[in-house]
């Protein structure tokens, strides 16, 4: 007897919509057991985690600020897998577009100007972009995978920031601590509620929701993205270039990343430090497929998301949950999507080597 | 129902008895707008070949695939030896011996024939041990198939062989055949229904779909009338002609091809001349030294066997692959050589690939969208990079009106579509962009006897206007109904094109097998077979 897995012929439309909310169930009732076997209160946990934030201020000013990067990216991710252009390196690239951004901060260090945060966001855009840009042209030149190329540079980039914040532009007064100097108010975004973090940075991310949406429905840009990933060859009847759709999909993914980690150094932190995010760039993977692909959908994941690291704080704080249940979290959702978007497509069968399952006999015929 | 459709035909469909193999009673499918099939009854006996007619979009497909356990019926009862059963799935079909050989065939293109039909077993077997079952077969019943090969590389001929092999290593009870000759030539039309005439003989009863009456008539003892979704009656195609089935089907006459009088030939819109283009596979064809000249208002015509090299002139013509000499090909004198697909097309080619599903259009979209694909361009779809979707609804409305294909609404999945309603929405879709230069592929495809006379007319009617049009297509018959000069490609090479009144099927037929053009004058005999000329 052994497992076969096979392609369904049919593949439910409905059902493929309901997945992400099915397996947000599944992540509560899996966390809710894990937590009991782990000794922890379930309910208090699972209330800690995704109730608890929602109910202040604070709280929600805290969602939007991190699920902004998340969806900015999340939005570019998509576009790239609508396309199969799959960047899994978008967390390299926030860190370059970081890097580039924040290195305007510091050259202008002390100066003021309107033009500082504009330049640096365009340092930004282009620092990521460029990183991006390794992936795209060994994909479209020599056939290479972008998958391992994208993944591997994000190591590169890491070691680059710790070697600049711990090297070259260490903040001289900095008593050695592996960081920068902290932005001029002119680097700085300015904070749209008095009291909270929300910063700038959030308008820009509901912007690109929108513009994202309207170019993926909309434009023939969209159209052309979308006809490369479902039929590579209509794509080619029409007219369109897959190489064209790979370059700009990674392009505009590393440069939304690059202002997602720009936002984070000119925003909540204030300086180049080693470890920007807590790992924005993979959490957005989730985000995307999480949002079905889609903008509006992948608004409503990022703040999903969001909440869960939100919720593992207020869980560490009130009941001494260890952080890693947001990375335990993030990981159960991804999985129970996958595995449920999976049988969607795919249905798994015993198969016996002799008797084979049997067509039912129907006396009274009810079909 | 009209004329010679007696009482006693009509009940030949369905008659009550326990000896029958396959017996539906009442079937009722609908889908979201429209009932696949309405209160159909149907009988079959062992080693009996039924045939099953209908226009597009009539209900066929969706009939045998309840059959084939790939839909369950809304209403009725399916009866497998007089055992009513509820078949769930394909694989319990192929438990009880039902094999199906699809319209549109559903093969991994990254992988090899022997893989392929692996995945399709129930039972593991050793792949060298399958090899050979997969040789074994493929010789004894005359389907030529190399089990390692890449699926991508084949053409769709050769693909659909392996569908064909794939069933017969199930030695099946029950064969259907959803539309199995379309893209066969005539000498392998011919040995497949060998293989189904014994098959027969053997005692498996045959279920087969074809809109190619001639056929229908030579191979099938009974035949189901479907229209609209019910059965209009049965015949015995021995007696019928091909056009009073036609007429059954339809419940009208067909018209007959009203041939244009020989115009006057404007100036060369498409010339080709010395095209060279290496094979992109390991298993592809190159072409080499093609040479064509097509004027305004001329159809040339191309013949071949599948797999001749055909796909690839496609793409060359099409722009879908470029050469570095951009004089090779010209459109209305613009070198175009290096240009791409669309680029193309805004001089004025506009083409029809064979395939339909993800090469002329993209399954998952909808008709406006499909109406996009190629369309944007020429129909003014644009502006400032968005799609004006009031002109793109348009404009899918019109291909939809114009060449009468049968859907809910311009809103449907292109997958949701028959075979044949699919093809003249997308025939439909070039024709209306008004080309310079047309190129089609097996142009009438998988559609019905009345659809077919009519993009044959539509593509008249655009010479007319000045076009000029490259047909490539295996179906001999058409190619000498609609085409002013013929040329023939067997591998990779064109043959020089000869006015349609000076050819003979036999010499086509030489050609294409491969013999050159100087010898087959002296060869051309009469008795060299030409399967099934009707
Ligand atoms: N999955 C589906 N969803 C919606 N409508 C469908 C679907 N499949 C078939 N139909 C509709 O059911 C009707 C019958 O389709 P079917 O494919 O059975 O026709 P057919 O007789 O095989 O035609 P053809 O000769 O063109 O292949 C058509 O109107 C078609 O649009
Ligand atoms: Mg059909």
């Amino acid at each position: 007897m052994r497992l076969k897995v096979e392609p369904r012929r049919q593949v439910s439309k409905p059902l493929q919509y309901a997945t992400p909310p099915l397996s947000v169930l599944g992540t509560v009732v899996a966390a809710f057991v894990l937590f009991a076997i782990m000794g922890y209160d379930p309910l208090r946990a699972l209330y800690d985690l995704f109730v608890a934030p929602l109910g202040n201020v604070q709280g929600l000013s805290e969602l939007a600020l991190k699920a902004s990067p998340l969806v900015m990216i999340g939005v570019g991710l998509a576009a790239g897998f609508r396309a199969n252009v799959w960047n899994i390196g978008a967390e390299g690239q926030l860190m370059m577009g970081a890097i580039a951004g924040g290195g305007v901060a510091l050259a202008f260090y002390g100066r003021e100007g309107w033009w500082i945060l504009p330049l640096m966001s365009l340092a930004a855009v282009a620092g990521g972009m460029a990183w991006a840009a390794v992936p795209a042209f060994l994909k479209t030149r020599f056939g290479v995978s972008e998958i391992l190329v994208s993944l591997m540079l994000t190591y590169v980039a890491e070691q680059f920031l710790s070697y600049l914040v711990l090297g070259p532009w260490k903040d001289p007064e900095g008593m050695n601590f592996p960081q920068s100097r902290m932005f001029s108010d002119s680097a700085l975004l300015p904070v749209l509620f008095d009291g909270t973090r929300v910063h700038a940075g959030v308008l820009v991310s509901l912007l690109v929701v929108v513009v994202a949406w309207v170019v993926m429905s909309r434009s023939i840009l969209g159209f052309e993205i979308r006809t490369v990933g479902l039929a590579p060859a209509a794509a080619r009847y029409a007219g369109f270039s897959q190489t064209r759709v790979v370059w700009l999909t990674l392009l505009a993914t590393g440069g939304l990343a690059g202002l997602a980690g720009l936002f984070e150094v000119a925003g909540p932190i204030g300086q180049l430090i080693p470890k920007i995010t807590p790992g924005y760039g993979f959490t957005a993977i989730i985000v995307a497929f999480l949002g079905r692909l889609h903008p509006l959908g992948i608004l409503l994941a990022g703040l999903v998301m969001a909440l869960s690291y939100i919720g593992a704080d207020q869980a560490q704080v009130d009941m001494g949950l260890p952080n890693a249940a947001t990375g335990l979290v993030q990981a159960m959702l991804l999985f129970f999507l996958l595995a449920s978007d999976f049988l969607v497509r795919y249905r798994v069968r015993l198969v016996r080597p002799a008797a084979t399952s049997e067509p039912a006999p129907a006396q009274k015929a009810t079909a | 129902m009209e004329g010679n459709l007696s009482q006693t035909t009509l009940t030949a469909g369905h008659t009550a008895g326990t000896d029958e193999r396959l017996d539906l009673r009442g079937i009722t499918k609908r889908f979201p707008g429209v009932v696949a099939n309405a209160d159909v009854s149907l009988a079959i006996r062992p080693g009996e070949i039924h045939a099953l007619l209908g226009e597009n979009g009539a209900g066929k497909s969706t009939l045998v695939k309840i059959i084939y356990g790939i839909l369950q019926p809304d209403e009725g009862e399916v009866r497998w030896n007089g055992t009513p059963m509820i078949i769930p799935n394909p694989h319990a079909a192929r438990a009880l011996g039902i094999g199906m050989v699809f319209q549109h065939f559903s093969l991994f293109e990254a992988m090899t024939v022997l893989e392929n039909v692996a995945i399709g077993l129930d039972s593991p077997e050793k792949p060298s041990k399958l090899a050979e079952r997969i040789r074994g077969v493929s010789a004894a019943y005359g389907l030529p198939l190399d089990p390692l090969r890449d699926v991508h590389t084949l053409s769709v001929g050769e693909r659909q062989r392996i569908e064909i092999v794939r069933c017969l290593l199930l030695e099946p009870k029950l064969l259907i055949m959803d539309e199995p000759t379309s893209v066969l030539t005539p000498q392998e039309v011919g040995r497949l229904f060998e293989t189904l005439r014994k098959l027969a003989a053997e005692g498996c009863s045959i279920l087969y779909i074809s809109h190619k009456l001639a056929e229908i008539k030579a191979l099938c003892d009974r035949a189901t009338i479907l229209r609209g979704g019910r059965v209009v009656g049965g015949c015995d195609p021995k007696v019928e002609t091909a056009s009073s089935m036609a007429s059954l089907m339809l419940g009208a006459q067909i018209k007959p091809l009203a041939r244009r009088a020989t115009t006057a030939l404007g100036p060369s819109r498409l010339v080709v001349g010395g095209l060279d283009l290496p094979a992109d596979t390991p298993h592809g064809i190159g072409l080499r030294g093609i040479s064509l000249d097509v004027r305004a208002g001329e159809i040339l015509g191309i013949a071949g066997v599948a797999g001749n090299g055909q796909n690839e002139l496609f793409l060359a013509l099409s722009g879908e692959r470029t050469v570095e000499t951009p004089g090779t090909i010209m459109i209305d004198n613009t070198r175009v050589g290096h240009l791409g697909a669309e680029r193309r097309r805004a001089l004025g080619l506009c083409a029809v690939p064979e395939e339909r599903n993800g090469h002329a259009a993209v399954p998952e979209f909808s008709l406006v969208d499909n109406a996009v694909l190629s369309g944007h361009r020429r129909e003014k779809l644009l502006a400032g990079g968005l799609i004006r979707a009031g002109r793109a609804l348009d404009f899918a409305t019109r291909i939809i009106k114009s060449f009468d294909v049968r859907t809910p609404g311009p809103g449907a999945a292109a997958s949701s579509l028959s075979g044949g309603n699919l093809q003249k929405f997308i025939v439909g879709r070039e024709i209306l962009q008004k080309p310079g230069v047309l190129v089609v592929s097996q142009p009438t495809w998988g559609v019905d006897a009345g659809a077919a006379s009519a993009i044959h007319a539509a593509l008249l009617s655009l010479t007319s206007e000045g076009s000029a049009i490259v047909v490539i297509s295996q179906d001999l018959d058409e190619l000498l109904a609609i085409s002013d000069r013929i040329a023939v490609i067997n591998v990779g090479v064109l043959s020089a094109a000869r006015p349609t009144a000076s050819v003979s099927l036999e010499e086509l037929g030489l050609l294409m097998g491969g013999m050159h053009e100087a010898d087959v004058a002296k060869a051309a005999s009469p008795e060299r077979e030409m399967a099934d000329a009707p």
